[in-house]
C-alpha cells in the first residue's frame, strides 16, 4: 500500500500524497510492532510467569503421562523464542487454544460472547456522544457559566467514580425500587429460547424480525449498563469538546464570522464546532475503545454476557487459555481503534504534516 | 526566615522578588507564586482537604475505628442498617462497616503510594535515558513505551494478576507494569528540552559521566511535572485497584479494602444495600479528592498548560 502510494506520489509530484504515504507506511510499522508487543505480553503471562504451565492447564492432578505428553504438544521444551514463534503462528491464525471452561476453542467462544460487548459498547458510545458534544460545546461557549460549571462536576464525577458501584446503586434504585428496568441479564428467560439471533446485535435482530416484544425486552435490559457506559464516556468527550471548542473559539476566523455578522448559533455550531470534528472523532473513537475495555467491570455486574463476564468468569476458573484469548481479543480492537482513529487524524487534518 | 535582611521590605515583596539573593529566596519566592495560583482555586482546596482527611484517617485508624475491622460479632450484628451504634451499618460477618473503610483507608494508600513508588522511577528512567541517549536507544525505547500505552491498562492487569495468582501486592504490581508509559513520555519530553543547554554542555565538560548527568542533572528537573501526572493518575490508580479487588483479584478477605468490600456486598445489594454502598461512596470522594488536587496541581506549577 505503502509502496503504491509512493508511486502515485512521484507520478503526482504532491508532497501531500508524499505526506500521506509516509504516515501510512509509519501506520504499518507502528501497527505490526503493538501487535507483536500484545503477543510477547500475552506470551510472557501464559508460558514465563507460571512456574509451570503444563499445571496451569491441566491442574496438578493430571498423571505423569498427560503432563509429559501436554509439555510435548505446547512445545515447552523448546527454545522460548521458537515457542514466541508457534505462539505468534497459532495467534495469528486464531487458535488460542481451548477454553477448560466451556471445552470449546476460545476462539468460537469469543465470537459467540463479542457481538454483546460490541452492542453493549456502541449503545453506550453513542448516549456520551449524543450528551457529550453539545455539553461539551455548551461549556465552552458559556465559560464560567453555571452549565459550565456543572458540565466540569459531572466530567469530574465520571473519571472518580466506580463504575461497578455505581451499576450496583443503579439496579437497587432502577429495578429493585422503581422496577423501570429488567433483572441483569440479556434478555428475559421466555424470549432466551424463542428469539434467533441474526447478528448477535439482539436490538437490531429484533427490529429486522418485527419482533417489537422482544426489543422492548432487550431495550430494558441494555439501558442501564449502556447507560452506565454512556457516562463515562460522556465525562470524557464533555472535557475534551470543551477544550477543543475553547481552542476553535480563540482563533481570528472566528472574529472574522462575527464581523461579517454570522449568527452566533451559525458561527458556534456551523464553524469552530466544524473544524473541532477531526479531534473529536478521534476522541469520540478513544472513548469507544476504552468502553470495550469498561465493559469488564459493567458486564460483570449485569450478568452480560460480553467477552468481559466470559474473561472474569475464566478468570475466576483458572482458565489461563480463555482469559489471555479474550485479552488478545479486547487488545486488538482496543489498538486497531487507537492506530487508525490516530490515522485518521493524521490524514484528515490538513496541518498535521506526516512524519 | 532571613527577612531581616531585606530591611523594611514585606515579606512579601521579600517573596516576590524579582532579583533573589539567593537559590533559597528564589525557590520559596516561586513556591509562594504556585501556593497563590493553587489557593486561588477553591475545588483544588477541597481536593487537597480530602488527601489530608485521608492521610489523617489513615494514620489514626486505630483511634477513629470504634470497631475492629476484621472481627465481627456474628450473633448479635449481622447486616445491621446504619444507626447510632453501627453508623454505616454492618456486614454479613456482623462487622462495622465504618471501622472496615477508615481501616480501608490504610489499603488504599498502600496502593497508590506503591504503584507510584514503582511505576514513577521506571517511566523516569525509561524518558530520561531515551531522551538523552537519543538515536536508536531512543526509537527502541519510545516504541517500547508506545506499545504499553496502546493496551487497555484493565484488561491487561486482570491476565497479570491471573498469572501471578490474586493479592494486594500482585495487584499492585500489575497497575505499576501498566501505569508507567505516560511518565516515560513526559520525563522524555522534559529531558529534550534541557538536552542541549549550556548546563549540561557545562557538566559534559567538566567530564560527567552520561549516568552522572541523567540522575543529577536531567532527572531532578523532570520531578514537578512527574507528581503531577502521577497525582492526576492516583485516581486512575485507585479505581483499577477497586475493580481488581472487587472483581476478587486484588486484596483477598478480610483485608478491609473498600474495592473487595463492595464485592462482598453485592450478594445483599438489593435488600441490604449499605454493605456496598459506604464503601463505594468512600473510593469516589478519594478519586475526586486526588483528580481535584491534581488539575490545581497542573494549573499552579504548569501554567503553560492553561485551562482545559
Amino acid at each position: 500500500m505503502s509502496v503504491a502510494e509512493n508511486q502515485a506520489a512521484a507520478g503526482r509530484g504532491s508532497a501531500r500524497a508524499v505526506a500521506i504515504a509516509s504516515s501510512i507506511g509509519r501506520f504499518l510499522v507502528i501497527a505490526v510492532t503493538t501487535y507483536l508487543g500484545l503477543l510477547a505480553v500475552t506470551f510472557f503471562i501464559g508460558r514465563v510467569i507460571p512456574i509451570d504451565p503444563v499445571l496451569a492447564v491441566l491442574g496438578d492432578r493430571a498423571p505423569t503421562a498427560v503432563v509429559e505428553r501436554t509439555r510435548r504438544e505446547m512445545g515447552l521444551d523448546l527454545p522460548l523464542i521458537e515457542q514466541f514463534y508457534i505462539y505468534v503462528k497459532s495467534a495469528l491464525s486464531g487458535d488460542f487454544g481451548t477454553s477448560v471452561l466451556t471445552t470449546n476453542p476460545v476462539m468460537s467462544d469469543i465470537r459467540r460472547v463479542f457481538p454483546a460487548t460490541i452492542e453493549l459498547a456502541t449503545l453506550g458510545t453513542l448516549i456520551g456522544a449524543v450528551i457529550g458534544v453539545p455539553l461539551g460545546v455548551l461549556a465552552a461557549v458559556k465559560r464560567g457559566s453555571l452549565i459550565d460549571q456543572i458540565a466540569r462536576i459531572v466530567g469530574l464525577i465520571g473519571y472518580s467514580v466506580p463504575i461497578f458501584w455505581l451499576g450496583l446503586l443503579g439496579l437497587v434504585l432502577f429495578y429493585a425500587k422503581l422496577q423501570w428496568i429488567a433483572f441483569p441479564a440479556r434478555l428475559d428467560v421466555v424470549y432466551e429460547y424463542t428469539f434467533t439471533p441474526i447478528t448477535g446485535f439482539y436490538l437490531l435482530d429484533a427490529a429486522i424480525q418485527g419482533q417489537w416484544d422482544v426489543f422492548h425486552d432487550a431495550w430494558r435490559h441494555i439501558v442501564l449498563p449502556a447507560a452506565l457506559l454512556g457516562y463515562l464516556s460522556l465525562a470524557y468527550i464533555s472535557r475534551m469538546t470543551r477544550s477543543f471548542m475553547l481552542n476553535e473559539l480563540a482563533q481570528e476566523y472566528i472574529v472574522a464570522a462575527r464581523a461579517k455578522g454570522l449568527s452566533e448559533t451559525r458561527i458556534i455550531w456551523g464553524h469552530a464546532l466544524r473544524n473541532a470534528a477531526v479531534p473529536m472523532v478521534t476522541v469520540i473513537a478513544l472513548s469507544y475503545a476504552n468502553l470495550l475495555e469498561g465493559s469488564v467491570l459493567t458486564e460483570t455486574v449485569f450478568s452480560w454476557p460480553g467477552i468481559g463476564l466470559y474473561i472474569t468468569n475464566s478468570l475466576q476458573n483458572a482458565d489461563m487459555n480463555a482469559v489471555l484469548g479474550g485479552t488478545i481479543a479486547i487488545g486488538s480492537v482496543f489498538i486497531a481503534i487507537n492506530l487508525l482513529s490516530d490515522l485518521l487524524y493524521r490524514l484528515l487534518d490538513p496541518r498535521t504534516k506526516a512524519g | 526566615m532571613t527577612a531581616s535582611d531585606a530591611g523594611s521590605l514585606s515579606r512579601r515583596e521579600w517573596l516576590l522578588s524579582d532579583r533573589p539573593a539567593s537559590r533559597l529566596q528564589a525557590r520559596l519566592g516561586r513556591a509562594y507564586v504556585a501556593w497563590r495560583r493553587f489557593s486561588a482555586n477553591r475545588l483544588a482546596l477541597v481536593g487537597m482537604l480530602i488527601i489530608i482527611a485521608l492521610l489523617v484517617v489513615a494514620a489514626f485508624a486505630d483511634v477513629l475505628a470504634p470497631y475492629s475491622p476484621t472481627v465481627g460479632d456474628l450473633k448479635n450484628a449481622r447486616l445491621l442498617p446504619p444507626g447510632a451504634a453501627h453508623w454505616f451499618g454492618t456486614d454479613d460477618l456482623g462487622r462495622d462497616i465504618y471501622s472496615r473503610i477508615v481501616y480501608g483507608a490504610r489499603w488504599t494508600l498502600y496502593v497508590v503510594v506503591l504503584v507510584a513508588v514503582i511505576a514513577a522511577p521506571i517511566g523516569l528512567l525509561v524518558g530520561t535515558v531515551a531522551g538523552y541517549a537519543g538515536g536508536w536507544t531512543d526509537a527502541i525505547l519510545m516504541r517500547i513505551t508506545d506499545i504499553f500505552l496502546a493496551f487497555p491498562k484493565l484488561v491487561l492487569a486482570l491476565a497479570f494478576v491471573a498469572a501471578l495468582g490474586p493479592g494486594i501486592e500482585n495487584a499492585v504490581l500489575a497497575i505499576a507494569i501498566t501505569s508507567w508509559p505516560p511518565y516515560a513520555r513526559i520525563a522524555r519530553a522534559e529531558t529534550l528540552t534541557v538536552r542541549n543547554s549550556d548546563y549540561i554542555k557545562a557538566v559534559q565538560l567538566m567530564g560527567a559521566s552520561p549516568f552522572r548527568i541523567v540522575l543529577r542533572h536531567i532527572m531532578p528537573l523532570c520531578i514537578s511535572s512527574l507528581i503531577i501526572r502521577v497525582t492526576l493518575d492516583m485516581a486512575g490508580i485507585i479505581l483499577t485497584a477497586a475493580g481488581l479487588g472487587f472483581l476478587g483479584l486484588g486484596a483477598q478477605p478480610p483485608l478491609p479494602e473498600w474495592g473487595a468490600m463492595i464485592a462482598s456486598g453485592r450478594r445483599f445489594i438489593l435488600d441490604q444495600w449499605w454493605v456496598a454502598a459506604a464503601p463505594g461512596a468512600a473510593i469516589l470522594i478519594v478519586s475526586l479528592g486526588f483528580n481535584l488536587l491534581g488539575d490545581g496541581l497542573r494549573d499552579a506549577l504548569d501554567p503553560r498548560s492553561g485551562d482545559q
